[in-house]
């Protein structure tokens, strides 16, 4: 589904991403382990258009070259992103938030249906449909950021570091919310430094190291992988 | 979201207004002219910098041109034809300078805006001194202010009826996600760049030709005259006290601006323009959200919860 070939990303002389390649399958979900500064926020960016690859580089999806494509056409070709830091408009109302998410041309066929399947993945978000997006708690600002993602009708949903800020118990129900996109057929990239609540909702990952792709597999094989468990998990063998 | 009580009110005002000069004299005229003039330069200003929340400081260029062109061209052309194309140098002008630089965002864009009053006022001033040899130009006219007053009213109207339909439209919205987010604006799909450039090159042309139109009141033009940063300042202080981000927000800010500055002008030639800083200072800090989203605020804060406050959205979209 989504291909990425020898992608390299560079911000003047600093090389964010180097020579990386990636695949998602349809409906497939993967995760990009990374510390901070790994690439992994570039390669989002790569994907929906926000920073150019060096030439080369090879983004498809279903085989449609991505490579080029200015970002606001990216909705239209199936590809949604909930950038890191929420990525909502505060000053606006969750419902207004979700009708602009189905701006793209794409979304606007499907947006009834995209709208019932978003209030009943979350259910606290049709309670306040009117209240102030600004004035909502961390865990409902990402929900309201992944609705309104998904309100583009996408194929391929892609997030940065959704767990980020969020109390734990938080982040279990949102990664529950995950898991369900994910079995409604969605397919999800998601880039994380929650290593262990994302291997268990991922059926693939990578390793990014300094923009490399140091190692891929399983999720459970990554939950194996010594450098995995020392990097992140903190545990020596 | 506009009955059709209030837009019978609202054509009636301006019949009243369009009919004023025939029981008015001069100094009034000149004073309802004076003060069309500005509650289009706001609104047309709060056209782009009201939802995308770019500052502009570029007013006064675009109103300089206009009535620049006005006083080379008046004697050569039919007056409607000096009109077009003062409308479409102003329009050049801002398609070359939005292309260049709605890249830039908050402060810079300030500061570039300011610059470039600043940089068309001594382009013109060097290619009068230099080229034409004279530095001001007279403008005679042989239609009284009252033409200049109504030519002002209908352009009021329609800049207000184009803010209007704007808001209407799935625009209004989408030009709501460029002062909000503009990184997420584009994720959902909105060329912001595109959007940006249509609305600026819509509010510069507007702000032209107010310039235009006015231009024979003064039938005496020189650069300081035409390009003063005051107006870029006034046409600021307007919107935002009114609220930038509301269609009746300009007027509501120009309206009792305009009289203040009337009678401080009047009063006060020497400080007037320390009262007007101090005022600028003032309505940032105490009105952020102008005076109607400070009424809005304290309005719902009384209202019992619960009850629809905001437009429906589903309304918007047909609408566009």
């Amino acid at each position: 589904m989504l291909s990425l070939e020898a992608l390299s990303v560079r911000y003047g002389k600093h090389i964010a991403l180097d020579n990386v390649h990636l695949r998602v399958d349809p409906g497939e979900t993967v995760v990009i382990l990374g510390a901070n500064g790994a690439g992994k926020s570039s390669l989002l960016k790569a994907v929906s258009g926000l920073v150019t690859p060096e030439p080369g580089a090879r983004i498809s999806l279903d085989g449609r070259e991505l490579t080029g494509v200015p970002p606001h056409r990216i909705p239209d070709e199936g590809i949604a992103l909930v950038p890191e830091g929420r990525g909502i408009f505060t000053a606006l109302s969750v419902d207004e938030n979700i009708a602009l998410g189905a701006y793209s041309r794409r979304a606007r066929a499907g947006e009834a249906r995209q709208r019932d399947f978003i209030f009943d993945l979350f259910p606290r978000l049709a309670e306040r449909r009117r209240q102030v997006a600004g004035t909502m708690s961390g865990g409902e600002q990402q929900m309201v950021a992944i609705a309104r993602a998904l309100m583009s009708d996408p194929r391929l949903l892609m997030l940065d570091e959704p767990s980020l800020g969020l109390a734990p118990v938080v982040v279990g129900e949102l990664f529950d919310a995950l898991g369900r996109i994910g079995a409604s057929g969605v397919a999800l990239l998601l880039v994380e430094q929650n290593v262990t609540i994302s291997l268990e909702l991922a059926a693939r990952g990578y390793l990014l190291e300094v923009g490399r792709v140091v190692g891929e597999g399983s999720a459970a094989e990554l939950k194996e992988d010594p450098a995995v468990r020392q990097a992140f998990l903190g545990l020596n063998d | 979201m506009i009955t059709a009580f209030s837009f019978a009110a609202l054509a009636a005002v301006f019949a009243a207004l369009a009919a004023a000069p025939f029981f008015l004299g001069t100094y009034g005229i000149g004073f309802l002219l004076g003060l069309v003039g500005y509650v289009t330069l706001a609104s047309a200003w709060a056209l782009f910098s009201g939802p995308t929340r770019y500052v502009s400081l570029a007013t006064v260029a675009f109103f300089g041109i206009g009535a620049y062109t006005v006083a080379v061209l008046y004697e050569t052309l039919p007056s409607w034809l000096v009109l077009v194309v003062a409308a479409l140098i102003g329009l050049f002008v801002a398609l070359l300078v939005g292309l260049s630089t709605l890249r830039l965002a908050g402060v810079y864009f300030v500061i570039f805006t300011f610059g470039l009053a600043e940089l068309i006022r001594q382009l013109v001033t060097w290619y009068e001194v230099n080229v034409t040899g004279t530095l001001g130009r007279y403008l005679f006219v042989d239609y009284g202010p009252e033409v200049v007053y109504w030519k002002l009213l209908a352009l009021c109207a329609v800049t207000l009826a184009i803010g209007y339909f704007i808001k209407r439209s799935r625009w209004g919205l989408a030009l709501k996600m460029i002062g909000d987010d503009e990184v997420v604006a584009e994720h959902c799909g909105l060329p912001t760049a595109r959007v940006k450039l249509a609305l600026f090159a819509a509010s510069s042309v507007i702000i032209t030709l107010v310039g235009a139109i006015q231009a024979p009141r003064w039938t005496y033009i020189e650069p300081t005259i035409v390009f003063n940063p005051t107006i870029s300042f006034l046409t600021l202080i307007m919107a935002l006290l009114g609220g930038a981000g509301r269609l009746w927000g300009p007027v509501v800010g120009a309206v009792p601006l305009f009289l203040l500055f009337e009678w401080l002008s009047a009063n006060f030639p020497d400080h007037y323009s320390i009262i007007l800083g101090l005022l600028f200072i003032a309505i940032v800090f105490v009105l952020p959200n102008g005076v109607l989203g400070f009424f809005e605020e304290h309005w719902n804060r009384l209202r019992a919860r619960g009850s629809a406050g905001r437009t429906e959205l589903s309304q918007d979209r047909e609408a566009g």
